[in-house]
C-alpha cells in the first residue's frame, strides 16, 4: 500500500469487501442461526467504516456504523437476521457502494431511508451514536491483559498509536504503560519510527475479539499478545515497566514479568512466523499482494514476447550448431514456457467470484417476479482468466434473467405440469481440455419451437416449413430483433440480448449450445477458452499470407480431392466419411492472385452446429499463439480476430471462424445464383 | 478545411512521391528499415499493410495512396517512420512508408501558411498546412485524418 492513490485502493477494498458481504447475508438468508457468515458480514462492515473514515469516505463511514451496530447486535444475540433485515441489509450495502463509488450521486433520501427501516426493525428507538459508549456490565466484566508492539513504520502508514489506546480506554477501565526498553540511544533515535510499546490493563465486560478489533487494521505487522487475568489478580494487576510507570501504583513488578517483556522488545522485524494463534485469524490473506490488472497485462505481453523470441532463436539454430548453444536454448525453452505457465495462472481466478454475484441477482428477480427460485452451483473452482470473468458477467446476466423470466414457469403452472413448486437454476463450470464449459440450466417449460418457428418465419429468417434441427432452430434466438416474449417485462424481453450474448461469446472465442426438452427446462452451454492471451493454433498458407485457424474449432484436415478440384465452382461439397460437409476457398475469400499448390488442403471447422471445409494452399502445422490485437484502423475487417507473431518475427492474421463462415454463407448463395 | 497549423515545432521530414512531408518529431517513436510486410485481406488500401514493431502488430500505412501518387517499389532509402496518434482519444501506433527520410529540422509558425483550396491536386482536409524553408514547400499532413478517412 506504499503507492496510488490511497483512495483508489480503499475503493478497490471496499469493492472486495462489499462483495464478501453480499455473499455472507445471502447466506445468512438461508442459515440465520449460521455464525460464520453474521462474523463474515460484521468484519467487513467494520473495516468499511474503520478504512473508510481514515480515507475520508465520512459519509460511508457514518452510514455503515448504523449497519455494524445493528450486526453488533445480532451477533450479541439480541437481535434475529430476520428476512426483512437481510432486505434492509442488502440495500443499505447498495447504498454503501454508491457513497464509497460517488459519493457525490448519492441519494441521501433514500439513505436516511434505509436507516429508518433499519430502526424499524431493529426496535430500538435511536441509533447508537457511537459504537463504544457501551454500559459496564459488572458481572461479564473480566481483566485483560493487552500488549502490543506496533511495527516500526506504522506512524509513516498514517497509523495514530493514541487513538488505538484512545480506543483500548473506551471499552473500560485502562491502565496505559509505555514500555520504553526498544527506544534507542539518542543518536540513533529515528523520530519518525514507533520505538515504544504498550501494556494496557483493562478491565471491560467486551469479549477478547472486541479488544482483538481495535487492532484490526495493524494487525499484520503488531506483536499483539492478549492475555487474562483472573478477578483476584486484576485488582492488583500492575505493568511491567517500571520505567514511567505513571499509571501505575500497584505493587512492584514481579521479577518474571519484565524477562517476558524483553524478547518482545528486541527491535527484530516481526515477521509471521512469530505471531501469536490470534493474528492470523483475523485476516487470513496477509502472503497476497495487490497488483492492477495493467501490470499483468503488461507481463504477459512481455512474456509472449519472450515465447516469440525463444522461437525465432530456435528457428535460426541449425542442426550443424554448437551443441553447447543449444543446450542454452533449451534450457531458455524451459525457463520461458515456465514463465508463461506462471503468468498466465497469476490471471486465472475462480469462476467463484463470477457466479457469486448472480445469487443476489436471482434473489432479487426472483422477489420481483413473484416466483420461487433456488439458485444451485457447481465447480466454482474452476479457474478461468480475469479479463474473461469480467466479460462475461454481462452475458449471464441475460441468460439468466431470461431462465428466471420466461424459462421458469409460476409455481402453480409447476405444480400442475407434475414438478416442485419451487424453480431451479443451475449453474456450472468444468474443465474440458483446453476449454472451459459454463453451464446455466433450469427446469423450466423449455424453448417453445413451434414459438420460435413462427417467430423466426414472420421475420423472414426462415422460408416457411423449411427442415430444421433443434439445434439450427435454438440457433435463431441468437439473431437480432428476435424475441418470442409476448409481453414485455422490466427483467427480459425487449429483443435485444441474446444477439448481444452471442456477440460477446464470439469475441471472447467461444461457443454457445442450446438444449431443451419441451416442459423439461433449458440448457445453455458456453465453451469458453481458459484465457485470452494465448490461443493453440493450426499455421496454414493460402497464397503467399500465413494465417491461423483457433485449433478448438479444428476437426480433421483432408486432401482436396482432384475431381472436386476440377469442378470448380459448380459443387462446392465434401464427402467426409457420408456426410456432406460444404468447403470454402480462402484463396476467393481472401482474394488471392497468386497461382494455387497443385494440391490443395481442407481444414474441416466446426462452428457452432455446422462443418465447413476450409481450402488452403498448405497445412504448415501447429502453432502455439500469443494474440495481439489490431488496432483500430483494422475494426471493420471482420474475417479476423487478431495477429500474431510468427517464429521468423513476421505478423500472421488468426482468423475469425464464425465470420469467415457467416461471410462464405453470404457468399455461397449469390455464386449459386450467378 | 482543417485548422491551419501555425505554431512553430520541430518535425521530422521525408521524401514521398517526390515531395517534402514534415511529421512532429515529437510524435514519431523510431526510425525503421523495411521489414517483412503481412498483407491484411480485406482491409482499406492505405492500411493493407501489418508489421510487426518490437512485438507489437501495428498497420503500416502508404500515404501515396491518400495523394494519388504512383506507388514505386522500395529503394535502398526506403524507410518506415513508427509514429504514435490519438484515435479516438486513444494513442495507437502506426508505420508510415516514407522513400527517403531527411533531418529533424524546426518549422518556424510564421512560415507556415494556409493550404490553398486552388492550385493543389490534394484534399485540402488532409493537410494541415505547407511550411517554407528556402525555395522548397515543406507538406503538413494530418495523419489522422489522412488514416481515418475512407
Amino acid at each position: 500500500m506504499t503507492a496510488g492513490d490511497p483512495g483508489q485502493i480503499f475503493r478497490e477494498e471496499a469493492a472486495e469487501l462489499l462483495a464478501d458481504l453480499e455473499a455472507a447475508l445471502l447466506q445468512l438468508e438461508q442459515n440465520p442461526t449460521d455464525r460464520e457468515p453474521l462474523d463474515t458480514a460484521f468484519r467487513a462492515l467494520h473495516t468499511i467504516k474503520g478504512s473508510g473514515s481514515m480515507f475520508g469516505f465520512e459519509g460511508a463511514a457514518s452510514f455503515t456504523h448504523h449497519l455494524e451496530s445493528a450486526f453488533d447486535r445480532m451477533r450479541k444475540g439480541e437481535l434475529a437476521a430476520t428476512p426483512a433485515m437481510i432486505g434492509i441489509a442488502l440495500a443499505a450495502k447498495d447504498h454503501i457502494r454508491i457513497l464509497i463509488d460517488d459519493p457525490a450521486s448519492a441519494d441521501a433520501a433514500a439513505g436516511d431511508g434505509i436507516l429508518a427501516r433499519l430502526v424499524e426493525q431493529s426496535g430500538s428507538a435511536t441509533l447508537s451514536a457511537c459504537p463504544r459508549q457501551e454500559h459496564d456490565d459488572a458481572e461479564r466484566r473480566a481483566s485483560w491483559r493487552v500488549r502490543f508492539r506496533l511495527a516500526p513504520d506504522v506512524l509513516e502508514r498514517g497509523t495514530n498509536p493514541l487513538l488505538l489506546l484512545d480506543e483500548l480506554r473506551e471499552l473500560g477501565e485502562a491502565e496505559v504503560v509505555a514500555l520504553t526498553d526498544g527506544v534507542p540511544p539518542l543518536e540513533e533515535l529515528e523520530p519518525t519510527r514507533c520505538h515504544i510499546a504498550w501494556d494496557v490493563i483493562l478491565t471491560t465486560a467486551h469479549p477478547r475479539s472486541t479488544i482483538e478489533d481495535v487492532f484490526i487494521f495493524v494487525i499484520d505487522e503488531t506483536e499483539l499478545t492478549i492475555e487474562p487475568l483472573s478477578a483476584s489478580a486484576s485488582a492488583s494487576a500492575s505493568v511491567s515497566a517500571p520505567v514511567l510507570a505513571m499509571a501505575s501504583d500497584g505493587p512492584a513488578p514481579s521479577p518474571q514479568e519484565p524477562l517476558d517483556a524483553v524478547p518482545q522488545a528486541r527491535p527484530s522485524a516481526p515477521s509471521k512466523a512469530e505471531a501469536g494463534p490470534e493474528k492470523g485469524r483475523a485476516q487470513p490473506a496477509t502472503n497476497s499482494i495487490r497488483v492492477p490488472a495493467e501490470r499483468l497485462d503488461d507481463l504477459m505481453d512481455q512474456v509472449g514476447e519472450l515465447v516469440i523470441a525463444h522461437a525465432r532463436l530456435k528457428q535460426l539454430i541449425s542442426d550443424g550448431v554448437d551443441l553447447q548453444i543449444k543446450s542454452v536454448t533449451e534450457e531458455i525453452e524451459r525457463l520461458s514456457n515456465g514463465l508463461r505457465d506462471i503468468t498466465m495462472g497469476i490471471r486465472m481466478v475462480p469462476v467463484e467470484s463470477l457466479f457469486g454475484r448472480f445469487r443476489r441477482l436471482v434473489r432479487d428477480l426472483s422477489q420481483e417476479l413473484g416466483k420461487d427460485v433456488v439458485l444451485t452451483m457447481s465447480g466454482e473452482e474452476t479457474e478461468l482468466d480475469k479479463t474473461m470473468i469480467e466479460r462475461l458477467n454481462d452475458p449471464l446476466v441475460h441468460i439468466i434473467r431470461n431462465s428466471l423470466d420466461h424459462g421458469l414457469e409460476p409455481a402453480a403452472d409447476r405444480v400442475a405440469a407434475g414438478k416442485p413448486p419451487q424453480g431451479r437454476i443451475h449453474l456450472s463450470a468444468r474443465h474440458a481440455g483446453t476449454r472451459v464449459l459454463m453451464t446455466i440450466r433450469d427446469d423450466g417449460r423449455g424453448l417453445d419451437r413451434d414459438r420460435i418457428r413462427a417467430k423466426a418465419e414472420e421475420q423472414d429468417l426462415i422460408p416457411p416449413g423449411a427442415k430444421l434441427s433443434d439445434a439450427e432452430l435454438f440457433q435463431l434466438i441468437f439473431h437480432p430483433g428476435f424475441s418470442t416474449a409476448r409481453t414485455l417485462t422490466s427483467v427480459s424481453g425487449r429483443g435485444i440480448g441474446m444477439d448481444v450474448v452471442k456477440r460477446t461469446i464470439d469475441g471472447l472465442r467461444g461457443t454457445i449450445e442450446v438444449s431443451s426438452t419441451a416442459g423439461g427446462g433449458t440448457e445453455i452451454t458456453l465453451g469458453l477458452p481458459l484465457t485470452l492471451a494465448i490461443i493453440d493454433g493450426l499455421l496454414v498458407r493460402v497464397g503467399q499470407g500465413r494465417y491461423v485457424i483457433p485449433l478448438f474449432a479444428v476437426e480433421e484436415c483432408v486432401e482436396l480431392p482432384p475431381d472436386v478440384e476440377r469442378r470448380h465452382a459448380n459443387r462446392n461439397f465434401l464427402n467426409i466419411r457420408g456426410a456432406l460437409v460444404p468447403f470454402l476457398r480462402l484463396r476467393d475469400s481472401f482474394g488471392v492472385r497468386h497461382p494455387p499448390d497443385l494440391y490443395q488442403k481442407v481444414v474441416i471447422i466446426s462452428s457452432g452446429d455446422k462443418r465447413v471445409g476450409l481450402v488452403v494452399d498448405q497445412v504448415l502445422g501447429d502453432h502455439q499463439t500469443v494474440i495481439k490485437s489490431m488496432s483500430k484502423l483494422h475494426a471493420d475487417v471482420a474475417n479476423f480476430s487478431g495477429a500474431t507473431i510468427l517464429g521468423d518475427g513476421s505478423v500472421a492474421l488468426i482468423m475469425d471462424i464464425a465470420q469467415i463462415v457467416a461471410a462464405g454463407q453470404i457468399q455461397e448463395p449469390r455464386r449459386e445464383a450467378s | 478545411m482543417t485548422v491551419t497549423e501555425t505554431r512553430s515545432f520541430e518535425a521530422l521530414t521525408l521524401g514521398l512521391g517526390g515531395e517534402i512531408f514534415a511529421i512532429d518529431a515529437n510524435s514519431v517513436h523510431e526510425i525503421l528499415d523495411i521489414v517483412p510486410q503481412t498483407e491484411v485481406p480485406g482491409a482499406p488500401p492505405l492500411v493493407s499493410h501489418l508489421i510487426n514493431v518490437r512485438g507489437k502488430v501495428v498497420p503500416l500505412a502508404d500515404l501515396r495512396i491518400r495523394f494519388g501518387m504512383d506507388r514505386t517499389p522500395p529503394t535502398i532509402d526506403t524507410r518506415i517512420v513508427v509514429v504514435e496518434i490519438l484515435l479516438d482519444g486513444e494513442p495507437t501506433v502506426v508505420g508510415l512508408l516514407a522513400d527517403k527520410v531527411h533531418e529533424v529540422t524546426s518549422i518556424a509558425g510564421a512560415s507556415i501558411e494556409e493550404t490553398p483550396d486552388i492550385g493543389m491536386r490534394w484534399n485540402p482536409d488532409l493537410i494541415k498546412g505547407i511550411g517554407k524553408r528556402g525555395d522548397d514547400f515543406i507538406v503538413i499532413p494530418d495523419i489522422v485524418r489522412i488514416v481515418t478517412t475512407h
